[in-house]
């Protein structure tokens, strides 16, 4: 094996190795949420805008593909990393204390392992919605609602129907708290993960990972509401 | 005998366990006049008196220096490791601080890395081991060398003496959820990186200390800090930060063979 590969290995083999991946692949999923959010309110801006984003993004074509390889490798390592992590520390402590105390962990900080899986389990479920159409007739080429035109799909009414149907909304919305909550700790821990936070810089990086997390929230959720409410129809 | 103001009577659940490998329970005791200007550990020697008096096997616990600088006293009281007071190990913790009446919870530091001797007893040689790993400079061998021939500005002085303040107690390891050694590890790797005199072997002392510890069993820093809120010696978590940074840089370094 050529020396290169092994040291890598070594490097994922080390405990703040995973770590560095963990927060790198975390920061790039960080990314690929904010401009998922920006692509999203565009439904704010009626049909014609959202329908004719998500054409430009198919029109990427083979680029899409990259685009999506790249997201599914940095989940993969994002959870299988993290997987290895968890599973290390709870064979460091086998036997739990009789008196549990918690001193100063964030209650985001507790619910990682929880939060995550939860995400990940909407991600499948969000990706069977509106992906892959499953269970819905988004994909049916007969209901002429959901295409702008042949093989344009219309995404602004699949949207709207996703929404409108209230535990679809109440889903989205507990698992975009739980993502928020996830980026909450996740923030920071970024910077700290990977050697970046300094005791000066540290507080305004705890902030900044709250509004980050909250703005997220509030913009994601922005749009079911406003769908329930009967703001958008 | 105390009188009735200055002295407390406790209930005490201790840890028992006969051996490494024994199965373990909590056992409840009485501990009845004690002076409240008794340390923590001196409770528990008259606890044990009392104990061997009736007969029974005292409760084993490490304490050495009992003026709060070795590191050998231990101990999770009511869930904190060296008790409620910040700052203060088990040896400085004094019975004032606890109110008369009270039931209080006495466990081993708990970790895979740390295996229970006796009672209260853990191993903590994983910490050698470690320290076996990185924890030392390469210097010339003979008379001592004359004092501020190597200058250190002051701040890198400072930054390596609150580093250098880890007394290798264990209670970052035992307050941890999963039983990690960043905070330990991150303070002895400063201690000399701060310092011209540990410069040469900065590298391979981050990569070496962090090997070691994870061969160790101890668990992963999930950045909640809980690590710097028991700290006897108060070592900030700020130093897991430069233990990270120093660990990425020298990782880097031996991936692509500089």
């Amino acid at each position: 094996m050529p020396p290169l590969v092994q040291y890598l290995i070594r490097f994922y083999q080390s405990s703040i190795g995973k770590k560095i991946i963990v927060a790198l692949t975390g920061a790039a999923l960080m990314g690929f949420l904010v401009a998922h959010l920006l692509g999203n309110l565009l439904i704010f801006s009626g049909p014609e805008a959202i329908n004719g984003y998500a054409k430009k993004l198919h029109d990427l074509g083979p680029l899409l593909y990259v685009a999506r390889a790249g997201l599914l490798l940095f989940v993969v390592l994002h959870i299988v990393c993290t997987i290895q992590l968890v599973k290390i520390n709870r064979a460091a402590r086998p036997q739990k204390y009789a008196v549990d105390t918690v001193r100063q962990a964030t209650k985001s900080s507790r619910i990682m392992i929880w939060s995550g899986l939860t995400i990940l389990a909407f991600v499948v479920y969000h990706l069977a919605h509106f992906t892959w159409a499953l269970g819905n007739q988004y994909h049916d080429p007969g209901m002429a609602r959901y295409w702008v035109e042949p093989g344009v799909h219309n995404v602004y009414n699949m949207v709207i129907d996703g929404f409108s149907v209230w535990y679809v909304s109440a889903f989205y919305i507990i698992a975009m708290f739980l993502l928020c909550s996830h980026l909450n700790h996740g923030f920071s821990s970024i910077f700290q993960t990977l050697g970046l936070a300094t005791p000066r810089t540290r507080q305004p990086i705890d902030l900044a990972g709250k509004l980050f997390a909250w703005g997220l929230f509030l913009g994601n959720i922005s749009i079911p509401l406003s769908i329930l409410f009967g703001i958008k129809s | 005998m105390a009188d009735s103001k200055s002295s407390l009577d406790l209930t005490l659940n201790v840890w028992r366990q006969t051996g490494p490998d024994a199965p373990g329970r909590f056992e409840t005791y009485a501990a009845k006049a004690i002076p409240e200007t008794a340390s923590f550990l001196e409770m528990m020697d008259i606890v044990n008196e009392d104990i061997i008096a009736k007969g029974g096997e005292p409760v084993a616990f490490d304490h050495d220096c009992r003026e709060g600088i070795c590191g050998m006293c231990s101990m999770v009281i009511n869930g904190m490791p060296h008790g409620p007071k910040r700052g203060v190990t088990t040896c400085q913790l004094h019975m004032r601080s606890f109110r008369s009446g009270d039931t209080i919870w006495i466990e081993p530091f708990r970790a895979t890395a740390f295996p229970i001797v006796r009672d209260l007893a853990v191993d903590r040689s994983a910490f050698d081991r470690i320290q076996q790993a990185g924890g030392y400079i390469t210097v010339r061998t003979g008379s001592a060398p004359e004092a501020n021939s190597v200058p250190v500005p002051k701040p890198d002085a400072d930054a390596s003496f609150m580093a250098a303040a880890c007394i290798g107690c264990g209670a970052c390891v035992a307050a941890c959820k999963n039983a990690s050694a960043m905070l330990f590890v991150a303070a002895k790797v400063a201690h000399f990186n701060h310092l011209p005199q540990g410069r040469p072997e900065a590298d391979s002392r981050a990569l070496g200390m962090v090997r070691a510890m994870d061969e160790q069993g101890f668990g992963n820093c999930t950045n909640q800090y809980e690590c710097e809120a028991v700290c006897p010696k108060t070592i900030d978590a700020e130093y897991i930060r430069q233990l990270n940074r120093d660990y990425r840089n020298a990782a880097a370094k031996e991936v692509v063979g500089i």
